[in-house]
């Protein structure tokens, strides 16, 4: 140790305290660091500019016009109305399916499965199925919905209706559900429990009482980042039967409709991303703003509910 | 259960076709359904071509994004950058695939490659990638963020500078997560259909291509058309073209689950390691 020369040793004392704008390569990588993330967040902007570019004119001559029209072959008399209305109504279908047995699997799941090899291969599937492409649900819900069950979802659309859509979006959507609600669960303090057992609770009670209350607000989260994922989903709606071209919905009842044959919003983008033509292009561009517009309502829905009940332990 | 059904499904299908098409049709030269050309090689590499333009952009932008948010970010910051990229992931991958088709192409891969197509692999890709960015970035942050943080402070007693904990202590700790996080990123790039539906061209078929910089076809893609025009359309040897798409899917269902699976194994190895 005694041959280094004291002075070395000062020298790079002082360098690591004060010599920080010394380390060029230390600022080299952090700045590469940070283009990579702002790269990213540029990129995001520029989609939203050029989009907004392109749609401010049909946006603007058209204005609730093209909220309001139906589909047609003339872009500038063709809308978004049936795509907003299919959308919806495939959105309330797939809340009506996956929200009560989506949380009930997370409960039998997380609550009552023993931890058994079963159990763990169920959850371990599940989880694979999050990652499966969207398409392949899509060849499910052909085969299944549209052909093997076409007397339940509509002997006239050929199988071709809401029914099939909105199952299919339900089965694509129902392992995020499952997951994430299994999550929210999961982060229920084992004390809040203790402490209902110990009042003499039966499991159902505790279960009803204070585990689901508490996890409410993260399951709901989820649910509700699921059907916003559903939203935007395409690939398998095309298989399940949409509409791409001209929709005439017939009248009858609510049953009857939901027989019927359905389009959605971003299938009617894709279907006029392909038309030729600058007023195409505007009207794409304008129909996907209405579609980021009613995504991005639903993301600051759960923001703000997020920060609301969010509760630390 | 619904794997199970999707399995049953597929395989059946698939098989259903498998026995009705003349085998040597899956091995000839370009994927044309309804001329009775079904090479199934075309298609993949079309794939395999945009999964790697994808990973390509992806890759460092993801890790290095997560990097930023995991290691240098002060804590404001981070709390209003990682919203910011969650929401490149909520954007539906339909309106990239209009965004890779109208900017992409036109902009960059016509300007800067000098293509000559409306529609090419790498248009697609490049979209392909910017939906995969935010995926591989959170997946590789939770990584990054789940080294605990007594190695970093062991590290830095000793002198170290940020970038060489990050590189060298960070980094080799949660390597097995990000490995995770690049798998899953491929996989989502190989499942990826819209993007590639609009942007890559190749709808009624495509020869074998290696040309990036050109139209081609993708696996994805190719179901996606089969569903969207060629409907009940019989080949010359009275085959139906569509029955084709449950093979394809069939295929690309165990590729992704496949890849699905190692990287599960992955994180696994990563939560064993620091409990």
């Amino acid at each position: 140790m005694s041959s280094i020369p004291a002075s070395a040793t000062r020298s790079s004392v002082e360098l690591a305290l004060s010599g920080r704008s010394r380390d060029i390569r230390g600022r080299l990588f952090s700045g590469a660091l940070l283009l990579a993330l702002l790269l990213s967040l540029a990129i995001l902007l520029t989609l939203l500019v050029s989009i907004w570019n392109d749609a401010w004119p049909v946006l603007r001559d058209r204005g609730f016009d093209f909220l309001a029209s139906e589909t047609s072959s003339l872009p500038e008399r063709a809308g978004v109305r049936q795509g907003l209305v299919g959308s919806l109504t495939l959105i309330a279908l797939v809340a009506a399916v996956s929200l009560p047995l989506g949380i009930a699997a997370a409960i039998y799941l997380q609550e009552y499965a023993k931890d058994t090899r079963l159990r763990r291969i169920l959850v371990a599937n599940i989880r694979n199925l999050a990652g499966v492409p969207s398409i392949v649900y899509g060849i499910l819900g052909l085969v299944v919905f549209v052909q093997a069950l076409r007397s339940i979802t509509g002997q006239a659309s050929y199988g071709r209706s809401y029914l099939s859509g909105g199952l299919t979006l339900t089965v694509l959507v129902m392992p995020f559900v499952v997951i994430i609600a299994m999550e929210a669960l999961r982060a229920v303090p084992w004390s809040i429990r203790e402490a209902a057992y110990g009042v003499g609770a039966t499991k159902w009670e505790v279960i009803r009482s204070h585990v689901l209350p508490y996890a409410a607000p993260g399951v709901f989260t989820g649910v509700i980042l699921g059907l916003a994922r559903a939203f935007g989903e395409t690939a398998p709606l095309l298989l399940a039967g949409a509409v791409t071209g001209f929709l005439a919905t017939s009248p009858g009842g609510p049953w009857e409709t939901l027989q019927g044959p359905y389009t959605a919003l971003p299938v009617q983008v894709f279907a006029w991303s392909r038309l030729p033509g600058q007023a195409w292009v505007g009207n794409t561009a304008a129909a996907i703003i209405v579609l980021l517009a009613t995504i991005l309502i639903v993301n600051l829905v759960v923001i703000v509910l997020r920060t609301r009940y969010e509760r630390t332990w | 259960m619904i794997s199970l059904a999707i399995v049953i499904a597929l395989v059946g299908q698939a098989f259903s076709f498998l026995g009705k098409v003349d085998l040597s049709t899956l091995w000839t030269d370009g994927w044309f359904p309804r001329r009775g050309r079904f090479d199934v090689l075309t298609i993949f590499t079309g794939s395999v071509l945009v999964s790697i333009v994808a990973m390509v952009v992806a890759t460092p932008l993801g890790l290095g994004a997560a990097m930023y948010l995991s290691e240098y970010a002060t804590p404001r910051a981070r709390r209003l950058l990682k919203p910011t990229l969650e929401m490149l992931a909520s954007i539906p991958s339909v309106v990239l695939g209009f965004f890779a088709l109208a900017v992409i192409q036109p902009t960059i891969v016509q300007t800067f490659f000098g293509s000559t197509s409306a529609f090419s692999l790498m248009a697609a890709g490049l979209g392909v990638g910017m939906l995969t960015v935010p995926l591989i970035g959170s997946v590789a942050e939770d990584a990054l963020r789940a080294v605990p943080g007594d190695l970093r402070e062991a590290a830095y007693g000793i002198g170290a500078r940020r970038r060489t904990v990050t590189l060298r202590v960070v980094f080799p700790a949660a390597v097995s997560g990000i490995v995770a996080a690049l798998i899953l990123g491929l996989s989502r790039a190989l499942g990826e259909t819209m993007v590639v539906a609009i942007a890559a061209g190749g709808t009624g078929g495509s020869e074998r291509t290696f040309d990036v910089l050109g139209p081609g076809q993708t696996m994805t893609g190719a179901i996606a058309s089969l569903a969207y025009g060629s409907d009940q359309v019989k080949t010359a040897t009275g085959l139906n073209a569509f029955d084709s798409l449950y093979f394809v899917g069939l295929l690309l269902f165990v590729l992704t689950f496949g890849l699905n699976i190692v990287s599960e194994r992955y994180v696994r190895r990563v939560r064993k390691a620091y409990r």
